[in-house]
């Protein structure tokens, strides 16, 4: 799979919806002109939690080889990217109605093994997928997280969080940035 | 004419079907001003602050329908400020005072409390149609008020409003003998609803012919709400998420099968692929379709539903809807009208979900095309002057290309040529928005050839002053003109004053005119309003020493009769 995916972006034209679902993510707002650096491929999963959260404070694994991003730059790229998207108020004309409306459907339905119900949750109260775990977890409160994984303190096993894409394919939970 | 008796006169201004010819004969002579205002039943107020409620109430004292628009178009897009205004109290305050037979109100962009609709609710006996656009500032509360005063209501059409949710016995509130209902839409409700009322009122109904329905009312009661009004024409589906059982989803096919009459479907909040089928049956019939509220239907399934409605007039859809499902729309649906194709990603820079192609393939295969909303991710000069040739009938066209400032991606040029074409081919256009890389030469276009024009939209285009002159200029017919982010300045504004005394209003945002142009402006014109916005900012430095060289962020200029209004909140200046 990942091999796949960096025969890819190798190619001239870069396909837009890979750039944003690759487990070879570059820090949020990090200018993609630059092409991609080879070595900055996989990040763990708490990294990359932390690194889409868009909080500072984290290196990056390996090198400094991101065109010289720093945690601090990285931040306040995300912000630039951000505030480059959604600085023209108004734009594109929708009526508020309707994008409220289409946002609207963040409710997902969050099941764990071993848990006697369901719950379900709005995506949209949560900034960021730390906020998201630290959620669930006061909602299965019989889980502790521990690694960014659910532990059930009894058994010892731990709960990964993975969800069900619109393709029907369970995702681990984090890949693809927060918004 | 002068020897006919008056009612004679009057029973000739019945055949008068436009408010502007009647506003025309009333200035004829004393005598058919009289009859006119005596007779007249229906007024059109297109601007709230252009006219005192008190003073139209005075002089139609027969008035039984009253349309009143309040806040301006770029509203809509959060260019306004929320408390702005546009109350509708003063209206229905002038009206119950005024105009006891009041029997329909149509209301768009207004703040509407609920204590105002609870006095609408009480003071006209016969009222019988609701309708409220786009408004905000009411609750279910102010609904419940509506359903226990109004014994005859027939109408209560509630578009896209922001309505507080208390609660849903709004809907228990209808009482046993209200059986008049014709058309009931409270699909922009987003609180829960009683089915049980839901169902009761429906069945004691039998004029039922337009029902839509909101996010909250399930699959199960729409099932058995379609058993009881087989008859209904116009039907907002609710939710239309069905699980998987199977006894639900046949039931409501069952049903809609038996729904001879219905021309228009919409809501399909929700609606998963799997459930498309079940409308089946009566796709053959539809005239209408909207499906802009269903991201979660992909282009396939769009293709299988929009193949069987090959009487379709009017379709709303996603833009997922790709180019390939827009080339099965030309090839099916004939008869086509209106086509609107929404963003389903608000923020741009996404897949390319249609492009020019789509457009042209419409334009060829719906030879009947008069009306357009297309948001998209680029446009050619090419495709427009092709959609130009297979259109010529278009009243209505509105182009969002989601790049501002986008250039032709062939040629790298700007679009002035591709909406010349437009402009020049369709010699009935009413409305016009532009978008995409665009040079003063477009506004010379407009000018010469948009002779029918009435509003015009423009964001993130033109030069410099001229090419706002040219449209000023030339459209002889403006009647609304908002333009954002665009190099014009005082020069243009202050060109020919007296063109906003034959308009109804002019926005400009984020342009180049400086306060002390729209102090000119409204020194020049006293018939005009003349607001300055201002909203608070962290640097008060504008607000405590305002200077005439100061670029103005908003500005909203309108004809009145009415002079500066008072209720202006502090962040705008009337000047």
């Amino acid at each position: 799979m990942s091999t796949t995916l960096e025969m890819e972006r190798s190619s001239t034209q870069p396909v837009v919806d890979y750039e944003e679902t690759a487990l070879t993510l570059g820090l949020p707002g990090v200018s993609r002109a630059g092409g991609w650096d080879q070595q900055e491929r996989k990040r763990g999963f708490s990294e990359t939690v932390h690194l889409l959260d868009g909080s500072s404070g984290i290196e990056p694994r390996g090198g400094e080889d991101l065109g010289d991003e720093s945690p601090d730059c990285a931040a306040s790229g995300a912000d630039r990217r951000r505030a480059s998207k959604e600085r023209v108020v108004g734009w594109p004309p929708v009526r508020s109605h309707r994008k409220n409306a289409l946002r609207g459907c963040t409710y997902v339905k969050v099941a764990v093994d071993g848990a006697p119900y369901l719950r379900k949750v709005d995506l949209e109260t949560y900034s960021g997928y730390h906020h998201l775990l630290t959620a669930l977890h006061e909602m299965f409160s019989c889980f502790t997280i521990r690694d960014r994984r659910l532990v059930d303190p009894v058994k010892g096993t731990d709960y990964v969080p993975t969800y069900e894409d619109k393709d029907g394919d369970w995702m681990l939970v984090g890949d693809v940035p927060w918004k | 004419m002068t020897y006919f008796p008056e009612e004679v006169v009057e029973h000739i201004f019945d055949f008068l079907a436009t408010h502007r010819d009647r506003n025309t004969v009333s200035t004829v002579c004393k005598t058919w001003y009289r009859v006119e205002r005596l007779s007249r039943r229906s007024v059109f107020v297109g601007n709230c602050y252009a006219v005192h409620p008190e003073r139209v109430v005075a002089r139609f004292p027969g008035l039984r329908s009253l349309t009143v628009k309040g806040k301006p178009h770029f509203a809509d897009f959060n260019l306004v400020p929320h408390d702005w205004g546009g109350f509708a109290l003063p209206w229905i305050e002038a009206a119950a005072r005024g105009c006891p037979g009041l029997e329909e109100l149509r209301m768009k962009r207004m703040v509407v409390s609920d204590e105002s609709l609870e006095l609408l609710a009480r003071s006209f006996p016969n009222f019988k149609v609701l309708v409220l656009i786009s408004c905000e500032g009411f609750s279910t509360d102010g609904l419940a008020a509506i359903a226990t005063y109004c014994r005859v209501l027939r109408e209560l059409d509630l578009q896209e409003n922001e309505v507080e949710d208390r609660g849903p016995q709004w809907l228990s509130c209808f009482p046993d003998s209200c059986t008049s209902l014709v058309s009931l839409n409270f699909a922009c409700l987003k609180g829960e609803v009683n089915a049980g009322s839901l169902e009761r009122l429906v069945a004691r109904c039998p004029n039922l012919r337009t029902l839509r329905l909101s996010r909250a009312v399930s699959v199960d009661t729409l099932s058995k709400i379609l058993a009881r009004a087989p008859h209904l024409v116009d039907l907002g589906t609710g939710s239309f998420t069905i699980d998987h059982r199977a006894e639900a989803y046949h039931k409501v096919m069952g049903n809609f099968i038996k729904c001879k009459s219905l021309r228009s479907l919409s809501g399909f909040w929700d609606a998963a692929p799997h459930c498309l089928p079940a409308v089946y049956p009566i796709c053959g019939n539809l005239t209408g379709l909207n499906l802009s509220y269903a991201p979660a239907i992909q282009c396939a399934d769009l293709i299988k539903l929009i193949r069987q409605c090959s009487k379709l007039q009017r379709l709303w859809i996603l833009d997922c809807i790709g180019d390939k499902g827009l080339a099965v729309v030309a090839n099916t649906c004939k008869e086509l009208q209106e086509l609107r194709v929404f963003p389903s990603d608000f923020y741009g820079g996404g897949i390319a979900a249609v492009t020019e192609e789509g457009l042209v393939a419409v334009s060829s295969g719906c030879p009947k095309l008069n009306s357009l909303l297309y948001f998209c991710n680029q446009m050619t000069n090419a495709a427009l002057i092709t959609v130009a040739k297979n259109c010529p009938h278009f009243t209505r066209f509105r182009l969002c290309i989601l790049d501002p400032k986008k250039p032709d991606p062939v040629t790298n040029q700007p679009l002035d040529e591709g909406f010349g074409a437009i402009v020049q081919s369709c010699k009935d256009l009413r409305r016009l928005s532009l978008s995409g890389l665009l040079t003063d030469r477009v506004f010379l276009y407009i000018g010469m050839y948009a002779e029918r024009l009435e509003m015009l939209s423009i964001a993130f285009a033109g030069d410099s002053d001229k090419g706002m002159v040219y449209v000023l200029n030339g459209c002889k017919n403006l009647r609304k003109l908002e333009i954002r982010d665009s190099p014009f300045g005082d020069a243009a504004l202050l060109e020919d004053v007296g063109k906003y005394e034959t308009m109804r209003s002019l926005w400009m945002s984020s342009c180049d005119v400086t306060l002390g142009g729209c102090k000119a402006l409204a020194a020049k014109m006293p018939g005009l309003n003349v607001e300055v916005i201002n909203e608070m900012d962290e640097s008060d430095e504008m607000e405590e020493n305002p200077c005439d060289l100061d670029k103005v962020e908003k500005m909203y200029v309108y004809r009145t009769v009415a002079g500066p209004r008072n209720d202006a909140p502090d962040f705008v200046w009337t000047l």
